[in-house]
């Protein structure tokens, strides 16, 4: 290294070249790349939607597959789907319904409102105002209706997709797309054996109270409330109660009840 | 001069950078739980590493020695930044489930050290190699990690399941530590402990030794 190297005037050109070209080099790696980057963070999301509703097919396309997923926003408060006016209004803020994205909505002072700890058992601290279901149809039927659910588990927010068969009430699936758990404890929430567990299992018990549980243990057989349990996960105590939390609160009245009970209501 | 031979096997086994030079061991224990995840973190590590070498080879004559260190971060974080961006185009999948580690290549100790101990001082296509070879010493350690806590761990390698599991109706009890981090550090120290066995000149010298005791009276 030669001693002119360590003059100031120097140590300045090198450094603003080298910024400079560095720069253009991120940049345009950053800008060329960034439609892929798009389009592949949407079709994992599809992914996940068709996952949950047990519908995702290998081999085909992931886009081809959704053409027969119908997205509809709902309004949490009300329980019906978001009018023109609030349509309009959301797309405005940034949200149109084609790439709703309902975890940046959940943190938007506009659209969300803080939940108190009582009201909180998924401890998800804000609850958004809308939230993005989405529907299958078959025959002019619902078919599957998937809403998002998250909550918090043991280390992390579970973050995921629960389908429900076209009477709102069973649950035909549930998958969740991220999340922090314990690998081999918590983390078998993955576990395609477990989530089997969730599909036929009711919502409501008899009485019309959300009664859907993850019990310790196995369910005992030929109890009264077996069609609303479904077995814990061994060594994964607050998984399992994290998961139920968030299961009750999302189908409950905070979350998709008012919607669930319109849509039985009008037949569709 | 080293020959161009040297350079790429050296950093295999006689001077690992993880098992010799104890470079690189936070990401070791963070990527190692399957196989393909691993395999892509070497890829990339190994990219970046040959990379940050050439160009700093390139202009090391260039370099004012008193912001060489930021010069090198530089580098290195913008090939960290292309090869993330590249990974979530490509292999989004697999860049999920690396999330942040791909980013913190950049503050892995091979990539730094290998810049400022041989880039700085050698010709490009030289340290390219050297690069290379750093980076498949890397990987070696880190597959040889991946496959013993995949295998026994998730009883499955890239994925494919080999050892049935008591969950999916086999005969085969998962080992849950295995998948843990602790377990990555008793792995490393395993291989270590190989290949200072098999390569007697890796073994240091104590720094100092314990003299005896000089009065034995006391001693029980």
């Amino acid at each position: 290294m030669s001693a002119n190297n360590d003059s100031i005037q120097k140590t300045i050109l090198v450094a603003v070249l080298l910024c400079l070209v560095c720069s253009i080099i991120v940049s345009t790696a950053a800008v060329s790349l960034k439609p892929l980057q798009v389009q592949n963070k949407l079709e994992d999301k599809r992914k996940n939607i068709l996952a949950a509703a047990g519908l995702l097919q290998a081999g085909k396309s992931i886009a081809e597959q959704f053409e027969q997923v119908t997205t509809r926003i709902v309004n949490l408060q009300t329980g019906a789907y978001a009018t023109a006016t609030e349509l309009a209004e959301l797309t405005a803020a940034g949200y149109p319904v084609a790439s709703f994205d309902q975890r940046r909505l959940s943190k938007d002072g506009n659209y969300s409102a803080a939940l108190p700890g009582k009201e909180d058992p998924a401890s998800i601290k804000r609850l958004e105002k809308y939230a993005a279901v989405f529907l299958i149809e078959k025959e002019g039927q619902v078919d599957r209706i998937i809403l998002p659910v998250h909550g918090y588990g043991l280390w992390s927010t579970l973050y995921g997709f629960v389908a429900l068969e076209g009477d709102a009430e069973t649950i035909a699936g549930l998958g969740f797309y991220a999340h922090g758990e314990t690998p081999g404890l918590g983390g078998e929430v993955d576990n395609p054996s477990w989530k089997a567990l969730w599909v036929g299992k009711k919502v409501h018990d008899a009485g019309g109270a959300v009664a859907i549980d993850v019990v310790k243990g196995k369910v005992v057989a030929g109890n009264a409330n077996e069609i609303n349990q479904v077995d814990g996960l061994s060594g994964a105590t607050l998984t399992s109660v994290g998961v139920r939390n968030l299961m009750r609160f999302w189908l409950g009245e905070r979350g998709f009840a008012g919607y669930l009970a319109n849509l039985k209501g009008q037949g569709v | 001069m080293s020959s161009i031979k040297e350079v790429l096997t050296q950093p295999l086994l006689t001077n690992n950078p993880i098992a010799v030079q104890i470079l690189g061991v936070c990401s070791a224990l963070a990527v190692t739980t399957s196989l393909s995840v691993t395999l892509v973190m070497c890829v990339a590590l190994t990219a970046v590493t040959a990379c940050s070498n050439f160009a700093i080879a390139l202009i090391r004559h260039h370099i004012p020695g008193n912001i060489r260190i930021i010069v090198q971060m530089t580098i290195i974080a913008s090939l960290v930044i292309v090869v993330d961006q590249i990974l979530k185009a490509y292999a989004y999948d697999v860049s999920k489930s690396l999330s942040v580690f791909v980013g913190l290549i950049i503050t892995n100790c091979i990539v730094m050290g290998r810049a400022e101990a041989f880039a700085m001082k050698n010709p490009p296509g030289l340290s390219f190699l050297d690069g290379i070879g750093n980076g498949l010493g890397y990987s070696v350690v880190l597959i040889f990690v991946a496959v013993i806590r995949e295998l026994l761990g998730s009883g499955s390698l890239l994925g494919v399941e080999i050892l049935t599991l008591v969950t999916n109706g086999g005969w085969y009890y998962s080992n849950g530590l295995l998948l843990l981090p602790p377990s990555a550090f008793f792995l490393i120290g395993l291989f270590i402990w190989l290949s200072r066995t098999l390569i007697p000149t890796q073994v240091e010298k104590p720094d100092f030794v314990i003299s005896p005791n000089t009065e034995t009276s006391g001693a029980h």
